[in-house]
């Protein structure tokens, strides 16, 4: 068995079929990480004792007892995700050490499942970034040209997982940090509705607009992951009580009478050639498949990014207030004589200039006398953002549109100019501030080789749409046959 | 201008922890006593990622005593992070309630002194509590126990005008949490806390003086007397044309006066916001009517019945109504004996002076009420005489026994047979012939005499009414 290349449903498949051991699958996985990641550098930390998980996995096969239905799948884990006893950093010199007593929802679901965590992948800092370039663990690289970045923030899960270091990971998406990332690096990434998938133990950057999920290469492996991590969760008020559907299971792969909701604001933004072709293209090919193609219009979309910016900096700037030295974490060796001078010390040392950035910014946003102006605008403005596209649902099952107006930049590009780099995420914050599921899926590829993705769109809790059209597109553009070079 | 051209204007914030099992938003039990940082858990450490849920028995007893202050019930009330960094608050915010609180728009009747009076309610808000700091010397301990119980903040109008009041008001208050079961309302330990607004304007003045905040107040006598000194010290300050600067002070029991702990200047800027891991909480009005319907009767309401059912003075009644259980202690006293006013004498008097002499409370009275009423009764039926009842409720209190055996034990029936009485009369005229000449000629005092005389040589027992009767008839002749 080709174990670089299975997907997780063939991995799964043999290992419950004990056709392979859960043993070597990761011993292979591991193996390649060895070989492969000191050119990426897309993970963190890797899990030491993987292999005694994958040997219970085993055990549990051999005694004959069922070890669920990701038995003995390495699984790649943004490192914004706490895992018990196993170190937690999310990229931050602040947490640098830290090693949680708990593991998140998505976590003990996944294990709960069978799944082996293979490691803890890299991220921009606190999840805040689009290159994956503010982190305190380094750069990563796009495993399809190395000198480009794997997008951001959840670039560490992409770059593995397009290196096949991992057969599939998970991400979270505060902006579309699964989606760009994925987009980046060719592969599939779907952020869930808002309240799909449980926030427990996942490292706050926005609360009301951080949702994990999954990314792998195809979207069935997704459909199978988010199967395992979706449901309520008693420990987040926010996870939502709605039953999870058997998306890897019940998805037709047809888009045969699905409305396809063009997005016109896509349109007129300066979205380069590749891009334009490659939406074209799958425009062509949905029609070809039975689809009927319309057109949709988000009006209040060109304001996504200033209110994307004002609401995820102000709740960032509360949630990263936890992170004062005092109880755990990275605490200042400066003599102080206060305590104001204390925490001044230590966060100014601990946080990394981005997240600086973004928790001045909402600081602001917060403050007496600007709340009004900003904060509570922005909340306005997010509201009607939200109607606008229900009443596009009204006409529309999916919405498609680019993920970004062009494909991986090259490291350093843009990080000097931070509003160039928060254009990058046009297309992906709306899907976070209205709440609803988007999944980026590969669509072809630029002239210079790097991997081009799309975007679809759908109302809430209609991750079956997603699956539905990803699927067919993925089956009508065989494009997972292309592998990036770094392999 | 003196002293008495000055109105005083105050106004309470009252901190009630609740009495949940668990804390407000997490799972860890919320008992006192635990040692050190043991009911603690990531999420009120404010580990990374951890998030809260809300306790639905917090909301139910925050309803309940919402109800009681005569509260509107929001049906969508929202949580709000107050933002700002100190060691034993592990989120670097409090979860709190901020523009849209759970209760509005309450008042509280209360007895000043005989007088009625009502206080507005201006919100009654859930928030959770911080941790607690210690400080020794060069270094500080944090203990997180107290992170995340559930407090239920009360804010009056400002609508009091002595420190008296002030008490009173807080005094109310805490009796209804208490009658409630939703907090001990213990200013000692904590779980009642209390801070006050007080400010002073010349009589007549329509708008308010400038405000100082005084806080950690930890007796409802230190209430009274910390308004009482910053009330005075704020007319010395306008008569002596200082300004009153806005600021929160602390009192110190100790000096009997307040001091600054902190000025406006100093004020943070708490950026609320509401907070997104909770979603507003909704309330619906059959939830509200649930609530009500185990609404037990309050203490005002206690009281007024009190007056009008068993004629007992309001004083009584008030009085009798502090404590739920004092109260429940009357009741069942009075349902055993059917004398309300004996019940109350005995309760006001030998019960609470026996208590307050052992320092024990209500809970631990050792006579129970039914055998409080029992020997009413037979104080009533004659059986016992008022005097001989002290002795046999002294041997309730430390024998335990029941006020029948006692009697019946040590003798202590009360004589009433004619036929006996006149054999003890006669002899003690016969004894006391010189005396009972005296009397005969005019010495009317002597009669007093005469009944010392008896009741001695009956060791108490006989019963007064008889003996005045008989000796009147044979003292004559």
């Amino acid at each position: 068995m080709d174990l670089t290349e299975a997907t997780l449903a063939e991995i799964r498949d043999a290992v419950r079929a004990k056709r392979v051991k859960a043993v070597e699958v990761v011993a292979h996985f591991q193996r390649r990480i060895e070989t492969l990641d000191n050119q990426l550098n897309s993970f963190i930390t890797v899990n030491p004792r993987a292999m005694e998980e994958a040997t219970q996995i085993d055990a549990i096969l051999a005694s004959g007892r069922d070890p669920g239905p990701l038995a003995g799948v390495p699984i790649a884990v943004k490192d914004l995700l706490c895992t018990k006893n196993l170190a937690t950093t999310a990229a931050s010199n602040i947490l640098r050490g830290f090693v949680p007593p708990y593991s998140a929802t998505v976590v003990k679901r996944l294990q709960a499942a069978g799944a082996v965590i293979l490691g803890k992948t890299n991220l921009d800092e606190f999840g805040m970034g689009s290159s994956n370039e503010n982190s305190a663990f380094g750069v990563c690289r796009n495993p399809w040209a190395l000198d480009h970045v794997p997008g951001g923030s959840s670039g560490g899960t992409a770059a593995a997982v397009a290196a096949r270091l991992a057969p599939a990971g998970i991400g979270t998406d505060t902006g579309g940090s699964i989606r760009q990332p994925a987009s980046f690096c060719g592969l599939v990434g779907i952020k869930p509705t808002y309240g799909r998938v449980s926030r427990f133990g996942i490292v706050s950057y926005a609360s009301s607009l951080d949702q994990a999920g999954p990314m792998a290469r195809t979207a069935q492996d997704c459909a199978i992951l988010l199967e395992t991590i979706a449901g309520h969760d008693d420990w987040d008020a926010t996870a939502s009580m709605r039953p999870v559907p058997s998306w890897s299971t019940d998805t037709i792969p047809s888009p045969k009478g699905m409305r396809i909701g063009v997005l016109q604001e896509a349109l007129s933004e300066k979205i380069d050639q590749d891009t334009s072709t490659v939406l074209n293209t799958a425009i062509s090919t949905l029609r070809q498949l039975g689809a009927e193609i319309t057109e949709v219009s988000i009006p209040k979309l060109r304001h996504a990014v200033s209110i994307y910016y004002l609401l995820a900096t102000s709740e960032a700037s509360s949630n990263l207030a936890r992170y004062d030295g005092v109880r755990y974490g990275y605490r200042s060796r400066k003599q102080t004589s206060d305590l104001e001078s204390f925490y001044a010390a230590t966060r100014s040392e601990g946080f990394g200039t981005e997240v600086k950035r973004r928790i001045m910014m909402g600081t602001y946003a917060l403050s007496s006398g600007y709340y009004d102006a900003f904060y509570l605008k922005a909340s306005q403005v997010r509201r009607q953002l939200r109607d606008e596209y229900m009443a596009a649902f009204a006409q529309c099952d999916v919405i498609l549109s680019p993920v970004t107006t062009s494909p991986a930049f090259k490291i350093g590009a843009r990080i000097s100019d931070p509003l160039e780099m928060y254009l990058n995420d046009i297309f992906t914050t709306s899907a976070n501030l209205a709440g609803l599921p988007a999944i980026a899926v590969p669509g072809g590829f630029a002239e210079s080789g790097l991997p081009i993705g799309l975007q679809f769109t759908a109302n809430h809790f209609d991750e079956h749409n997603l699956f539905r059209v990803a699927t067919a597109l993925e089956q009508a553009l065989p494009l997972v046959k292309k592998v990036p070079h770094v392999i | 201008m003196s002293f008495d051209h000055f109105d005083a204007v105050i106004g309470l914030e009252i901190h009630a922890q609740l009495l949940t099992e668990s804390k407000i938003f997490c799972r860890d039990s919320t008992h006192f006593g635990a040692g050190d940082n043991e009911n603690i858990c990531p999420v009120c450490t404010g580990m990374p990622g951890s998030l809260p849920v809300l306790n639905r028995q917090a909301v139910e007893f925050s309803i309940k005593t919402g109800l009681a202050l005569n509260c509107d019930i929001r049906r969508q009330s929202v949580f709000a992070r107050k933002q700002y960094f100190y060691p034993d608050l592990p989120k670097g915010y409090q979860i709190s309630q901020y523009d849209r609180p759970l209760c509005e728009n309450g008042h509280v009747d209360f007895l000043v002194d005989g007088q009625m009076r009502r206080v507005s309610i201006v919100r009654a808000h859930m928030e959770e509590d911080a941790g607690k700091s210690t400080h020794h010397g060069d270094y500080s301990l944090i203990n997180l126990n107290r992170a995340g119980i559930p407090l239920l903040e009360i804010v009056s109008g400002p609508d009091l005008r002595s420190a008296r009041e002030a008490a009173e008001y807080a005094r109310a208050v805490r009796n209804i949490l208490r009658y409630l079961g939703v907090c001990d309302g213990n200013l000692e330990e904590g779980s009642l806390r209390c801070d006050v607004n007080v400010s002073v304007r010349p009589k007549g003045q329509k708008e308010l003086g400038t405000k100082v905040e005084i806080k950690n107040i930890n007796s409802f006598r230190f209430i009274e007397k910390a308004i009482e000194y910053e009330i005075h010290r704020q007319i010395d300050c306008v008569l002596n044309r200082e300004a009153i600067v806005q600021e929160t002070r602390l009192y110190d029991a100790d000096k009997n006066r307040t001091f600054t702990m902190r000025t406006k200047e100093d004020a943070h800027d708490y950026r609320y916001f509401p907070d997104p891991d909770l979603l507003p909480l909704t309330v619906e009005e059959a939830w509200i009517e649930r609530m009500r319907a185990t609404l037990p009767e309050l203490p005002l309401a206690m009281a007024t019945r009190f007056v009008r059912d068993f004629q007992l003075p309001e004083y009584d009644a008030f009085l009798l109504t502090q404590e739920r259980e004092l109260a429940d202690y009357f009741e069942r006293t009075n349902r055993a004996c059917g004398n309300p006013k004996a019940a109350s004498n005995w309760v006001m008097t030998e019960v609470l002076r026996n208590l307050n002499e052992t320092g024990k409370t209500i809970l631990e009275v050792p006579v129970p009420a039914e055998h409080l009423g029992r020997m009413i009764r037979m104080i009533d039926t004659g059986v016992i005489s008022g005097k001989i009842a002290k002795t046999v409720f002294g041997e309730m209190w430390t024998s335990g026994q029941e006020p029948d055996a006692i009697v019946k034990d040590k003798g202590l029936v009360q004589i009433t047979d004619v036929a006996s009485l006149e054999r003890v009369i006669d002899q003690t005229l016969a004894e006391n012939a010189a005396n009972l000449e005296a009397y005969r000629s005019g010495k009317d005092k002597l009669f007093g005499f005469f009944v010392g005389q008896v009741m001695k040589a009956t060791k108490g027992q006989a019963s007064p009414e008889v003996v005045n009767e008989l000796l009147k008839k044979k003292m004559q002749r």
